[in-house]
């Protein structure tokens, strides 16, 4: 069970968080226009990398707030965790 | 005959408790401390069981964890347990313990043909023979295997014990209490660190029980004693025994089972079986010592062949001797250890050395006693079939290549010393990349993954002088970095005798002319030759020979078997062993009992269960309740003998003509707040939001963005920026995560709050024609006229004191309404409904009847909502407004969602209007076409009308635009049903929407 740093709440088990998939996946804007191509990289086209990846999780049993996990997809380390609205340098 | 071979004043057992118990129906005796298999020893019984392939009989190798083959079936207070490690569990009064893998006794097993045909049973046998043919599979092959093979017989009753989970944070997590458990232990918990110190047996110590060394000028046993005797009355420190640490998964989150009343009779009141630690380390210190590995020879599975280290530890703990004419084999200074304990206790040894010509202390000791010792000589193999009665000896050349004359020599017992394997399981569970040690012939932890420390025995040091200085300087430092306290801790000196080299041979070669078998695994009966065969037929990763063989596999996970069979692959491979490299070991490190993991999470402690404020009510007035969701909702109330479809009819029925009321507190409920809560609805929803009035409640239509309708619902505007938004019952949770999802990440310019309150509102629907009157008379001083309270309309009304909300929206169909209010006054409400609507026929109505009433007019729900629909799919293509973008809608336009003949909800009647389509049947065209028959949709929800007393279904189906008024058949292979169908509009009943709005 991977161990979370949440940024509002601390270091919490696994068990109260829920998966969100790519972090870095940026939503198009409404009311424009969108290729067909952009939008289905944008719903569907997901790499399934093996190493860091940034990814969302959230705090559902807790803060309930979306956060920002960078982890290494084959060892599950976890580097560093941001707040939704922080920057990933 | 009673404990003929328990030894006087030895062990500690104790000795004024004697014990009775049964094995195999015989009543035997032993004492409080024994364990089930020191106990049988002590009364001269080796044969246990059967092994798992060739059913040859098998008796104790080890005297612990160790143990590959003694697994019997345990009865105790009514249960049964099977794959109980007769070496592990300790004994009680009335224990009961039957043999596995035998059929029909342990004595004479059918199953042991097998062996005389073990010719046909080689490595892949399975794999091969079993196969073909393919119907003789399920009658012949696999009835067989599950009644000659298998590791004991698992309980068909329900588990009466309990079983609780526990979880724990901690500084230091020690997983073992030998020397380097207990030194690293003690030192850091003098330095105030939070300390857990795990032993999986029942006794403290490790190897320091059965070790003849000094610690501090006492025994290592007595000084082990002090040490915990201290730790527990530390207030930092946890100390646990009969815990065993199976597993180390990420994050240094490790895995205990502690066995809290394995060892009694019968479980104490309020205790559990077995309690589960999820423990949550800093730090992870493994000191889960070696265990001693065997050296190959014929028919080396022989009962009466066990480890040297298990037969003195029976000696020193249990008093107990293993054999009265003991033959010692070994290849290094341990079987001496064995050799000198036997003889202190009047029995005369014989060595057998492999090594020429090892000098050291502790053989001079054996030497000194007058010990048998036979250099360059092995067991070539041992005689005997249900018990060890002599063994073939011969002399071996300097090479290990050529046996000397086979001499036949009378023993009853033969202990095994191929010197020491780490005990490395956990650290290569915590992803450690484990490196071999030439000088010790095995591997041992490498660059720590997690943080993690390995020390003593399972790091491959065997000097306890050494093991001692590095735990106590471990311990001491790891804590300082986490509590900066620094005690100094005085390192006691330390007596042990050193040891020689020990000598790396591990197989004795056959003799010319003769096959034995030579077993490397003893669990899974793979022997030398299966290896053999499966490296001849072309398998070369140790992984695949691992499957092929079974070696090393199952609740064993090659304890004494692995580098044996490394040590196989790398000589026939002509590579070294590191190159051969290991197999990945597998939590559990030890089987461990389905109960535990599942622990208190059983029945309807599986998930909570939710019930609304009026369940009560519900209860008293026959509701037969179903589950939905995690909530329990009434399905029907039982008048006199009705069944289902009766009462929902009766219940249905009368919203129809009078008045019915039913319990919608489980309808998800969030509160949105804010400036922008409206530009929100707006984006979530697919209709327009940003002209909804104050006082008006709007139906909503959510997608997620692959265009799939997500939820919908009503919301209501109660108050500028503050709205009430309903969802279904099943996707409450979801939708709530939903809303954070955009509000937090995609649109935090939004300046809006939402937070979930189902629970806080407890809601009834009142629905029939003549609703408005009740309604009338329970908020008298309210204009619920049709003017007051149109349809769509939302007010505050006063209910006898209590504050109401009043909604006027429709599920059934019906003219009706919503009341809410909160939770605590959910039952007054309900009573004061009932009470008033008497006059009026007022009868609750169930899930069922509310099915029904919203099938018949077209209102979808969960099982049109399937995850699988777009809006046109459910009739629903009005509410998506082409002005405004909202969540899902670019998806829309994808080609197979514009498709003309893109699938549509319909209703479906069948013709003889009498049989009722079941829920999930395929609609196709043609009922006697050939399979597999083109589907053109299917049934998604079935009701019997009570407008027009016939069957009535909904489906979605391919171009439903354009069947309407056509004729096809319904189909159901499940209930073997085909019914002759006409599709129907989907709005059954009030086409036009009349009622609602009356
Ligand atoms: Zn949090």
């Amino acid at each position: 069970m991977l161990y979370i740093n949440c940024p509002h709440c601390g270091m919490r088990s696994q068990n109260e968080f829920s998966y969100g998939g790519d972090a870095s996946v940026k939503r198009p804007e409404l009311n424009k226009e969108v290729s067909d191509q952009e939008w289905d990289n944008f719903v569907y086209n997901r790499k399934s990398l093996r190493g860091k990846h940034l990814e969302l999780w959230q705090h559902i049993s807790g803060c309930r707030q979306w956060i920002k996990v960078e982890r290494d997809t084959a060892t599950h380390e976890i580097f560093r965790t941001f707040k939704a609205d922080e920057e990933v340098a | 005959m009673t404990q003929a071979f328990r030894v006087e004043n030895v062990g500690l057992i104790n000795r004024d408790k004697k014990l009775s118990f049964k094995f195999n129906g015989k009543k035997y005796f032993g004492y409080e401390g024994d364990t089930l298999a020191s106990a049988l020893l002590a009364n001269g019984v080796h044969l246990v069981g059967r092994s798992f392939k060739y059913h040859r009989p098998r008796g104790f190798f080890g005297a612990g964890v160790d143990e590959p083959y003694a697994v019997v079936q345990l009865y105790r207070n009514g249960e049964t347990e099977p794959n109980i490690k007769a070496t592990e569990q300790e004994l009680f009064e009335g224990l009961e313990a039957k043999s596995v893998n035998c059929w029909p006794s342990v004595n004479f097993d059918v199953g042991a043909i097998n062996n005389f045909l073990k010719i046909f049973l080689p490595a892949g046998f399975y794999y091969k023979t079993f196969m073909w043919p393919k119907s003789f599979w399920f009658r012949i092959y696999e009835p067989f295997i599950r009644k000659a093979a298998g590791l004991g017989v698992a309980s068909t009753k329900h588990d009466k014990e309990r079983y609780e989970h526990k979880y724990e944070y901690c500084d230091l997590l020690i997983a073992g209490s030998g020397p380097s458990g207990l030194a690293s232990a003690y030192a850091a918990a003098k330095n105030g660190a939070k300390v857990i110190l795990a032993e999986d047996k029942p006794r403290f110590g490790g190897s320091l029980l059965t070790s003849d060394v000094n610690i501090g000028n006492q025994s290592g046993k007595d000084w082990a004693e002090g040490i915990i005797a201290e730790l527990k009355t530390m207030p930092n420190v946890v100390v646990k025994n009969r815990s065993q640490i199976f597993g180390y998964y990420d994050h240094n989150m490790l895995v205990m089972s502690e066995k809290v009343s394995d060892h009694l009779p019968a479980t104490k009141k309020y205790h559990p079986n077995k309690r589960l630690w999820y423990i949550r380390a800093k730090e992870v210190l493994i000191s889960s010592g070696s265990i001693e590995r065997p050296i190959v020879f014929g028919n080396n599975d022989t009962p009466g062949v066990m480890l040297s280290s298990a037969a003195k530890e029976y000696l020193k703990v249990y008093g107990v001797l293993v054999g009265r004419k003991p033959l010692v084999f070994t290849n290094n200074d341990s079987g001496y250890e064995t050799a000198i304990e036997f003889k202190k206790h009047g029995v005369d040894p014989i060595i057998l050395d492999t090594r020429k010509n090892p000098k050291s202390e502790i053989i001079d000791e054996a030497k000194n006693l007058g010990i048998n010792i036979k250099n360059s000589y092995v067991v070539v193999a041992a005689n005997g079939y249900k018990k060890v009665k002599s063994a073939h000896i011969a002399s071996i050349s300097e090479d290990k290549k050529q046996l000397g004359e086979i001499e036949n020599l009378q023993c009853d017992c033969i202990c095994v010393s191929g010197f020491w394997t780490p005990t490395i399981h956990l650290a290569s569970q915590s992803g450690n990349k484990t490196k071999f040690k030439e000088e010790i012939d095995a591997f041992v932890p490498g660059q720590s993954k997690q943080n993690e420390t390995t020390l003593g025995a399972a790091n491959g040091v065997f000097s306890l002088e050494e093991t001692l200085k590095t735990s106590f300087s471990v311990g001491s430092e790891l804590s300082k970095k986490l509590t900066e306290n620094d005690n100094e801790i005085a390192i006691p000196n330390v007596v042990e005798k050193k040891s020689s080299q020990h000598d790396k041979f591990w197989c004795v070669p056959l003799p010319k002319g003769k096959h034995y078998k030579r077993f490397l695994d003893f669990q899974n009966d793979v022997a030398v030759s299966d290896v053999e065969i499966a490296l001849r037929e072309g398998y070369r990763s140790i992984e695949h020979v691992k499957r092929y063989t079974t070696l090393g596999m199952a609740t064993d996970q090659g304890k004494t078997s692995n580098l044996n069979g490394l040590q196989l692959v790398s000589e026939i491979e002509n590579k070294v062993v590191p190159a051969v490299g290991h197999t990945t070991f597998r939590p559990p490190y030890t089987p461990v009992s389905i109960g535990a993991i599942v622990g208190r999470e059983i029945g309807k402690h599986s998930k909570p269960t939710r019930k609304s404020p009026m369940h009560d009510w519900h209860e008293k007035n026959n509701a037969v309740f179903v589950d939905a969701g995690v909530w329990l909702r009434p399905r029907y109330y039982k008048r006199g003998n009705e069944n289902l479809f009766e009462a929902s009819k009766r219940e249905a029925k009368n919203v129809r003509s009078n008045v019915g009321v039913c319990d919608v507190t489980t309808l998800g409920k969030i509160d949105i707040k804010g400036p922008d809560a409206a530009e929100l609805l707006n984006r979530v929803y697919t209709n327009a939001w940003l002209k909804l009035p104050v006082g008006k409640a709007r139906y909503g239509l959510m997608l997620r963005e692959d265009g799939i309708v997500m939820d919908d619902g009503t919301t209501t505007r109660i108050f500028e920026n503050h709205y009430h938004m309903t969802t279904t019952t099943a996707q409450a949770a979801n939708v709530l995560s939903h809303l954070e999802y955009y509000l937090q990440l995609v649109w935090p310019e939004l300046n809006v709050n939402v937070v979930s309150t189902t629970e806080q509102w407890a809601g009834a629907a009142i629905a029939g024609p003549k609703s408005r009157d009740l309604l009338q008379k329970l908020f008298p001083s309210s204009d619920v006229s049709n003017e007051g309270l149109p349809f769509m309309g939302y007010i505050e009304g006063d209910l006898f004191g209590v504050k109401a909300r009043i909604f006027r929206i429709s599920f059934s169909g019906e003219l009706a309404y919503e009341v809410n209010v909160e939770s605590d006054y959910g039952n007054f409400m309900w009573e004061k409904i009932m009470q008033v609507g008497e006059e009026f026929k007022i009868q609750p109505y169930g899930t069922e009847a509310l099915s029904t009433l919203r099938i018949e007019m077209g209102h979808v729900a969960g099982s049109e909502l399937d995850g699988r629909t777009i809006p046109y799919d459910n009739a629903l293509d009005g509410l998506v407004s082409k002005k405004k973008d909202f969540i899902g809608k670019r998806s829309l336009q994808r080609s197979a969602f514009t498709a003309e003949d893109r699938q549509r909800i319909v209703g479906v009647v069948p013709l003889d209007k009498k049989t009722s389509i079941p829920e999930g049947s395929h609609l196709v065209k043609d009922d006697k076409a050939q399979l597999p028959n083109p589907k053109l949709g299917h049934i998604s929800a079935s009701c019997w009308s009570v407008e027009y007393d016939n069957p009535f279904s909904l489906a979605i189906l391919k171009d439903g635009k354009n069947m309407i008024g056509k004729k096809l058949f319904a189909m159901s292979p499940l209930k073997n049903k085909v019914i002759p169908v006409e599709i129907v509009s989907s709005h059954y009943v009030d086409p036009k929407g009349e009622r609602v709005r009356s």
